[in-house]
């Protein structure tokens, strides 16, 4: 089976490039093909007629390594709940469907062309404190620390977190509340995590919001993040924060500053 | 090697919408951070949520008459006494409000301004909205509202500016309030019915967002924070919106 459909895709040519939408008929598309796929086919058509291609990013192509990414008809990766742009296939549109295709909008998220922006601000944040600190050495037995099912359950249910940037490009007010909170919370959960717990959260929050906005409770990222990582998160890197804020301040930022000045 | 690999500088072509945290005294430090000014307004949202509460359940005197309201507006002035002098608790406790209600639109404001330059371009396609609920979105809109009918609402009975009549009466709260609500001022008793609507929308968001804000989190009892600012909401509404309908009706007279 396959839809004809009208694409309406943003294109811009550079950082500081003036960017509007160009729009394309796209007939013959494959219910089969992912998003990325059809993008693919019509990229194919415009190179071999001599026009620039579609910037996008993609690298893995099945959902993990959180490279790809576009808002489609106003939703960061399209209307299906809890997949990536690669994982939404053309059976979800039908024949005379117009998409509209925007890149992630965000102050810290600037355009680098057509519908690729830069996520550099993520890896600020980790590098402010998304690590933990272990002993070199011979490698300790697996079951040395003991951790419960149920936190570790918990911690991978925030380290699912692909950072693929849905979150910030749901969120009316840019904020990075979920990617944060999930990058914070895989390592406080964990035993592994305790000594730099205070100082990370401190550290990663602080960071955090030198780039992006503050949080309403919308509840939007939740909805869009192909990851299905949860807000309470959120609130669990909020509870955490405003603890972190109350501790002895001066172990605080000294620990805070060697996190800084892996950055 | 490892310098180039690890010490990448802090990323000065990506625009940062703020200065960082942690430069200063740790209470504007505190309140500096969008996650200490989320709890501001949190608890001064708990604070007010008070107020609301008490006031909405002080009001329904109303319903036993004259005396039993008036006489329960006298006692809020002699709460305290004679520690306190006349009136001293009453100031203490408006004070505190006064203080909350600074606080609690501050923040909002801040943050609000902070919010619009992380996202300085909206989605020219427009979006979606998947999970936001109609109260969350309006919360600026319908704060904004209540605070000029709460200004209002101060304007009618309790400076008793002749805005709607000009028969108000110190410590008369009972007589005052039939004149308001009369039913050939019936857009006065529209007003308050409306602001209240509104009150009970910003409040089934804000009663929510508070332990979310605050960190108040447990998996067990979350579905309870959902119903606790739906009922909140709806009590308040229901009560405040109660007053007018009486006086309206003839059920009040």
């Amino acid at each position: 089976m396959t839809i004809s459909l009208t694409l309406k895709v943003w294109r811009q040519k550079g950082p500081n490039a003036a960017g509007g939408f160009e729009t394309y008929s796209v007939p013959d598309v494959n219910e089969d093909m992912s998003f990325l796929e059809m993008l693919d086919v019509v990229n194919e058509d415009l190179i071999t007629s001599g026009k620039e291609p579609i910037a996008f990013d993609s690298d893995c192509r099945e959902g993990i390594c959180g490279m790809c990414g576009v808002v489609i008809n106003g939703r960061p990766h399209g209307s299906v709940a809890h997949v990536t742009t690669c994982q939404l296939h053309m059976r979800n549109f039908r024949t005379g469907d117009t998409i509209v295709v925007e890149p992630w909008r965000a102050k810290s998220f600037p355009i680098i062309k057509d519908l690729v922006v830069d996520r550099t601000a993520f890896d600020r944040i980790i590098q402010s404190g998304g690590f933990i600190s272990a002993s070199t050495g011979s490698a300790p037995d697996a079951n040395a620390t003991l951790v419960p099912k149920a936190v570790a359950d918990k911690a991978m249910d925030a380290a699912a977190c692909i950072g693929c940037g849905a979150c910030v490009a749901a969120c009316p007010n840019g904020a990075a509340q979920l990617f944060t909170s999930a990058k914070v919370s895989h390592l406080n959960v964990l035993p592994q995590g305790q000594p730099e717990r205070w100082a990370r959260v401190a550290s990663m929050v602080d960071t955090m919001e030198e780039y992006f906005g503050s949080c309403t409770n919308f509840g939007e990222c939740e909805a869009v993040c192909p990851a299905s990582v949860s807000i309470n998160f959120i609130a669990q890197m909020n509870r955490d924060y405003l603890r972190a804020k109350f501790k002895d301040r001066r172990s605080l930022v000294r620990a805070a500053d060697v996190a800084n000045d892996e950055g | 090697m490892v310098s180039q690999t690890t010490g990448r500088g802090r990323a000065e072509h990506i625009p940062t919408i703020r200065g960082r945290n942690g430069q200063r005294f740790w209470l504007a430090d505190f309140y500096g951070s969008a996650i200490g000014k989320k709890a501001v307004m949190a608890i001064t949202g708990i604070l007010l949520l008070g107020f609301v509460l008490v006031h909405m359940i002080g009001n329904l005197k109303l319903y036993l008459g004259e005396e039993h309201l008036n006489a329960y507006g006298e006692y809020l002035r002699e709460i305290g006494e004679p520690i306190l002098p006349h009136t001293g608790f009453l100031w203490i406790m408006r004070s505190a409000l006064i203080l909350a209600f600074i606080l609690h639109i501050h923040a909002a404001a801040t943050l609000t301004v902070l919010n619009r330059k992380a996202r300085p371009q909206k989605y020219l396609g427009g979006r979606d909205y998947a999970a936001a609920s109609y109260a969350a979105r309006t919360m600026r809109w319908s704060g904004v509202i209540v605070g000029l009918y709460l200004v209002f609402h101060l304007m009618d009975m309790t400076w008793g500016w002749h805005v709607v009549h000009s028969n108000f009466q110190d410590g008369k709260p009972y007589e005052n309030l039939l004149h308001s609500f009369a039913p050939e001022r019936w857009p006065v008793s529209v007003i308050y019915i409306v602001a209240n609507v509104l009150l009970g929308i910003h409040i089934y968001h804000g009663a929510w967002s508070l332990f979310q804000s605050l960190g108040w989190n447990n998996p067990r009892f979350n579905l309870w924070r959902n119903w606790f600012a739906k009922v909140f909401a709806a009590v308040i509404v229901i009560g405040n919106v109660s007053f007018p309908i009486a006086v309206l009706t003839g059920i009040v007279s």
